[in-house]
């Protein structure tokens, strides 16, 4: 059947950020489908000239809301790279025990709020509290466990107060890690129960090959640093992060663009799990089998269940960080320095995926140089490639406009796009 | 005690959305927190969109035409146009762009491609402001407080006095006096001086204390010998103190 058809999404809902979904079809023939980001740009590369090294941080977690202990994190382990400083054990596991706060929060935020509502056919999780109680109270368990670490660990679980250059500013009170522990052993039937819940839900069949982009370091999970790998087999060192990523623009979108081995590639939970899913602690590996999920999947809406994976990991993670916290003396935080010139890369995985922050100083330590490559700039390529085939393969199925437009918005969510971030 | 729901509507502009998110925390009282707002426009949690709102939370700062526009759009509906963190209420960290020149910025970033922006600006620098929420990012607990005064119609307030009497009831060691130049004794207060309390220096996210001594403040800073460029750089940091810095220091 030849058929007409457009989609124009303006300011795409439950997404961070101003983006938009264009798709045109004439005659049964798919014209054009595009991602394009709208969102107004904020120039923190610049903003970052002049300014002294120790201060980057509090500057560079503003980018972004939700993600602000990544960035945080970034810039330190560039700074401390460029200027050869090597924070104390503490400030380490403190700085991991934060990111696994951040990525739980995160996730939580994403599943349950952004996500669980396509699933359940609701605008919002508004409606979801009435319907499904339980379930959303999983949710907020689960985030409020996320925030409370971030908070114990860093002072505030947006726009961290207590990571700094050197180590950390002030030790986690033991006390309140009793308390998180506590949290921990709670919050497993809320675990259960997301699990529960996504296992009912029928995940859409689609699957795009590409390239599947993280860090890795051989005997963790990935975090904070390490070296940058590839599915299509490419390893380069943290500071080749430009090779990793040729950055390029595109006139509909600004947000960047990034391509490795192909034209698009991905990053995010899906990309950590599918090059370093043996590492994962062994609840989270049990509950990847259950879901069928294992490496190297191609379909994007199993992002979301990496992602639950991932909590499950985390969670595992957080206690024995936590136990080996507590066993520890906590007086050596940080590490004295003297502000010199440096250059070098700090990547961590995000929430969203890997994140590159690059810094340069001059003889001061004041910024000279900076460039920030966000994970959501590193899928851009990809989603925009997923519409296109979502939407064909639809066509191709017969399926009504309006359930392609929902299966291209939930393609999209499952990326768990990151827009001021990558707009930065 | 029945009260009529607040028919509320969150937009955000030229920002990291950190403000908006923290609507969603403090999970264990969220569900009494959603009981007073009747949520009519709320687009990173809400696919419906509805353009009958009383009362308009603004994040962001502005740096483009469009955002100008929509932002007048929003102030012709708004009973209570509420400029909703530190990056609404003085421009934050954004303003640090205006410190160069908008071409040569576009230039480093985006080459040769057209980019729209414009030196940023605070809301009030565009539209009448009813109530500001300052904070990067806003305390939710003060958000509550203050919805719940909007709520009951009570008057609202934030406390006039600085973040240093906040940080001295935790009996935290002064920064000064570990050698560091702190904002807090002419912040304003209400955040529970989460900066000092993690052991580093408030750099002014909620603007300047009403009750404010800013020559005793720079006499402190000149007494101790601290660094003046470190000190330009934290009253410049939010864009919340220029003013103050530019006659005084």
């Amino acid at each position: 059947m030849k058929r007409d058809f457009a989609l124009d999404i303006r300011h795409l809902t439950r997404v961070e950020g101003h983006a938009n979904i264009q798709i045109t079809v004439r005659d049964g023939q798919l014209v054009d489908a595009r991602w394009a980001i709208v969102e107004t740009p904020r120039f923190f590369e610049v903003m970052l000239k002049g300014m002294s090294a120790e201060r980057v941080p509090f500057l560079t977690s503003r980018i972004c809301g939700i993600c602000s202990i990544s960035h945080s994190l970034a810039s330190i382990r560039a700074v401390e790279r460029a200027m050869v400083i090597v924070p104390p054990v503490v400030a380490e596991k403190t700085r991991l025990l934060a990111m696994h706060g951040e990525t739980l929060q995160s996730h939580a935020l994403h599943l349950f709020f952004l996500v669980a509502p396509d699933f359940a056919g609701t605008s919002s999780v508004l409606p979801l509290m009435q319907s499904h109680p339980d379930l959303v109270r999983a949710g907020l368990q689960l985030k409020e466990l996320g925030n409370e670490i971030s908070t114990i660990t860093t002072g505030r679980c947006t726009h961290p107060v207590s990571l700094v250059v050197g180590g950390i500013s002030k030790a986690p009170d033991k006390q309140r890690l009793f308390h998180l522990r506590t949290m921990i052993q709670e919050s497993k039937p809320a675990l259960e129960a997301a699990c529960t819940f996504f296992q009912s839900l029928i995940i859409p069949d689609f699957s795009r090959e590409t390239e599947f982009i993280s860090l890795s370091n051989g005997s963790t999970y990935p975090a904070i640093g390490g070296q940058l790998l590839s599915t299509d087999g490419v390893i380069r060192n943290e500071n080749d992060y430009l090779l990793m990523t040729n950055e390029y623009t595109r006139d509909f979108s600004t947000s960047k663009f990034t391509r490795l081995s192909r034209e698009s590639s991905v990053a995010g939970a899906l990309a950590r799990f599918n090059n370093n899913a043996h590492l994962l602690r062994p609840g989270a590996r049990e509950v990847a089998t259950s879901f069928g999920l294992q490496p190297i999947c191609h379909n994007p809406f199993m992002n979301n269940i990496a992602q639950l994976v991932e909590c499950v990991h985390i969670i595992e993670d957080a206690e024995e960080l936590i136990n080996s916290l507590l066993n520890m003396e906590l007086s050596e935080i940080k590490t004295a320095y003297t502000p010199k010139a440096g250059a070098a890369t700090g990547a961590v995985e995000a929430p969203r995926g890997i994140l590159y922050h690059h810094i340069e100083t001059d003889d001061e330590g004041k910024v000279v140089k900076a460039d920030c490559i966000i994970p959501t700039t590193q899928n851009n390529g990809n989603i925009h490639d997923d519409l296109r085939a979502i939407a064909a393969q639809g066509l191709e199925e017969g399926k009504e406009d309006q359930e392609i437009k929902k299966l291209c918005e939930m393609v999209v969510r499952s990326y768990d796009p990151c827009i001021s971030c990558s707009v930065h | 005690m029945n009260i009529a729901k607040l028919k509320i509507a969150s937009f955000d502009f030229t920002c990291c959305e950190g403000c908006q998110l923290q609507l969603a925390n403090r999970e264990s009282t969220l569900s009494d927190f959603l009981e007073l707002l009747d949520i009519r426009n709320f687009r990173e949690i809400l696919s419906e969109k509805h353009d009958d709102y009383d009362i308009a939370l603004i994040e962001g700062s502005i740096s483009r035409q469009d955002e100008v526009e929509r932002l007048l759009k929003i102030r012709e509906q708004a009973k209570v146009l509420v400029a909703f963190g530190t990056c609404a209420c003085f421009g934050g960290i954004n303003s640090l762009k205006n410190r160069f020149r908008m071409d040569e910025t576009v230039r480093e970033i985006y080459g040769d491609m057209a980019i729209e922006t414009l030196p940023v600006k605070k809301i009030s620098d565009v539209v009448k402001v009813d109530l500001s929420i300052p904070g990067c990012p806003v305390a939710k607990e003060e958000v509550e407080r203050i919805i719940v005064s909007l709520a009951t119609s009570s008057l609202v307030t934030l406390p006039k006095y600085p973040v240093c009497v906040e940080c001295k009831q935790q009996l935290n060691t002064c920064l000064f006096d570990l050698g560091e130049i702190c904002l807090g004794p002419i912040t304003r207060a209400g955040c529970n001086a989460v900066c000092p309390t993690g052991k580093t220096a408030c750099l002014g996210c909620r603007g300047p204390a009403e009750e404010l001594n800013m020559p005793a403040f720079l006499e402190l800073v000149r007494e101790r010998k601290l660094s003046h460029s470190d000190l330009q750089e934290k009253l410049a940091f939010y864009n919340a103190f220029e003013p103050v810095a530019t006659d005084e220091t």
